[in-house]
């Protein structure tokens, strides 16, 4: 063991890991936040803790995550390198290892023309794989970006995403190395919906043995209805949203197509299952995290191990 | 080359409207290539700007003159003689020109017309392509000739982000991704290899990270 997270307790015990996402709230109302926290309790193994996505003002992430923790739940600190420099990222992995937080997500971000405000400056001053270094140096060495000691250095469990879908294709698991070899101990993949290049990924993974040497976590989304799915298709960064899948929300009369999304979602879940290195998924029902337990259950997932 | 482009009379006039006489001084080095203030550019404004005032029916003192660049002194001393005979001096050098008119003619206002956009090329006729932002140690050679500081839109060092999608960027489908266009090149010199290798965080203080920067050499001072 690494760190003292539980999520990596539970991978590392080899169970089948659910995650879940948690957006904060567009303000400081901590009990809508409670309320979507109390949905997911005790029904995944750590839920993870949006950090202003797709770059809209949102309740910071560290914040979140410790109202959540103190709740009970296992959060995952997503940390984006769009809005923070090196002297901020570095900082808030001090306090929220303080705050007895124990995962992290190193991201990018998606860009800031996105959100809301898109006057931004773009800080880029370090990219996720510079972060995920940056965090395992902490962790492993004791020291920050410039080799300076630190008093009671964060050990945090690592996280990286990687978008099985984007393009260039080859490139994909070239870079899913690059993270791993940064020091990258889970991967939580964008969402999967066309199976095929999923599964065409995870296989070059395994060939170059990355599956033996990180946790890769599936992302799973379920489709509220039909425009959501053509949505995600045309309008959101980095998706690959198969046409028959949106057809076959359309298909069905309006009062079954949240089920239908459901549905697909287990089917999904299925899926990723039998294929050999995936360790688990990771949900994100956006704004639709009352749906996560019956997605669960549905998916013979409802109960989580205890560690 | 550094790229600009006029801005609007509407905004121009604003800034020079309180003056009576006004001097168009335009710069023929980068800003004619990129057809926004050369000589050309020049005569045209200060025609524009004659059109606009006539229609509110005013006439000031409008003239014309072109530098062959505004950003060195033994040039920008050709127009010493007119300076003082107008208000205000209109330029349409780019941010560097407008700043050395006013380190030269202290007390003399001296207003843009341009906004002064990035330093980049020619792509083709009536295109211009933003590719370099001067971080002061560059990478180049490591990237196929292709700079991830600039042609990325998030700064990435270390391969596209997952917004790359059919070649182009997720900030808008007009972008190439940059990383796209490092990976294709470096395919075909056969040197993907050069990929593979973390590279660290950048030393941005060679940038403007570290303030506004100059450069000094003894062997070329006077």
């Amino acid at each position: 063991m690494k760190t003292e997270s539980r999520l990596e307790k539970v991978l590392q015990a080899g169970h089948f890991a659910v995650t879940a996402e948690c957006g904060p709230p567009k303000g400081s109302d901590v009990s809508r936040l409670e309320e979507k926290g109390q949905l997911l309790l005790g029904k995944v193994d750590a839920v993870n803790v949006t950090d202003n996505q797709t770059a809209i003002v949102r309740m910071s992430s560290v914040a979140a995550c410790s109202i959540l923790k103190s709740m009970g739940h296992e959060p995952i600190l997503q940390m984006v390198t769009r809005d923070r420099n090196r002297i901020a990222l570095q900082s808030d992995l001090f306090g929220a290892y303080a705050l007895g937080l124990r995962n992290v997500l190193c991201l990018t971000g998606d860009h800031q023309t996105f959100g809301n405000q898109r006057e931004a400056i773009g800080v880029f001053d370090l990219d996720s794989i510079q972060l995920i270094r940056t965090v395992r140096d902490m962790r492993d060495q004791g020291k920050i970006i410039g080799g300076d000691n630190i008093q009671g250095p964060p050990k945090m469990f690592i996280g990286a995403a990687e978008n099985p879908f984007a393009d260039p294709m080859r490139w994909r698991v070239v870079r899913l190395a690059k993270k791993v070899e940064a020091g990258a101990d889970f991967i939580q993949t964008q969402c999967v919906f066309n199976m095929e290049r999923f599964d065409d990924f995870m296989r070059q993974a395994r060939e170059v043995g990355l599956t033996e040497k990180v946790y890769i976590i599936a992302g799973i989304t379920p489709f509220k209805s039909p425009g959501m799915a053509r949505y995600m298709a045309t309008r959101v960064a980095g998706m690959d949203v198969p046409e028959d899948l949106i057809n076959r929300m359309t298909g069905v009369p309006k009062e079954k197509q949240a089920e239908e999304g459901i549905k697909i979602a287990v089917e999904t879940i299925e899926k990723v299952r039998e294929i050999k290195g995936v360790a688990g998924i990771h949900l994100m029902a956006i704004e639709w995290e009352q749906k996560v337990p019956e997605i669960l259950k549905a998916a013979g997932l409802e109960n989580r191990p205890f560690v | 080359m550094i790229v600009a482009e006029l801005k609007q009379i509407s905004e121009i006039r604003k800034m020079i409207d309180r003056y009576s006489s006004i001097l168009v001084v335009g710069c023929d080095s980068c800003v004619a290539e990129c057809a926004s203030g050369g000589n050309r550019e020049t005569m045209l404004l200060a025609a524009a700007l004659r059109l606009s005032y006539k229609n509110d029916n005013k006439y000031p003192i409008i003239t014309v003159a072109c530098l062959d660049r505004q950003c060195v002194d033994d040039f920008i001393d050709r127009i010493a003689h007119q300076v003082p005979e107008h208000e205000v001096v209109l330029s349409l050098g780019c941010g560097a020109g407008v700043q050395a008119l006013a380190r030269v003619y202290t007390d003399k206002p001296i207003i843009p017309a341009l906004d002064t956009l990035f330093i980049g090329e020619t792509e083709m006729r009536g295109v211009w392509q933003e590719n370099c932002l001067g971080c002061g140690q560059c990478k180049l050679g490591y990237f196929g000739a292709v700079c991830p500081v600039t042609r990325c839109s998030k700064k990435l060092m270390n391969g596209p982000c997952g917004g790359s999608k059919n070649g182009r960027c997720e900030v808008h489908p007009d972008i190439p991704c940059g990383w796209d266009m490092i990976i294709r090149r470096l395919d075909a010199l056969g040197e993907l290899d050069r990929l593979s290798e973390y590279v660290p965080p950048v030393d941005w203080s060679t940038s403007h990270s570290g303030g506004p920067r100059r450069v000094v050499r003894e062997d070329q001072k006077p």
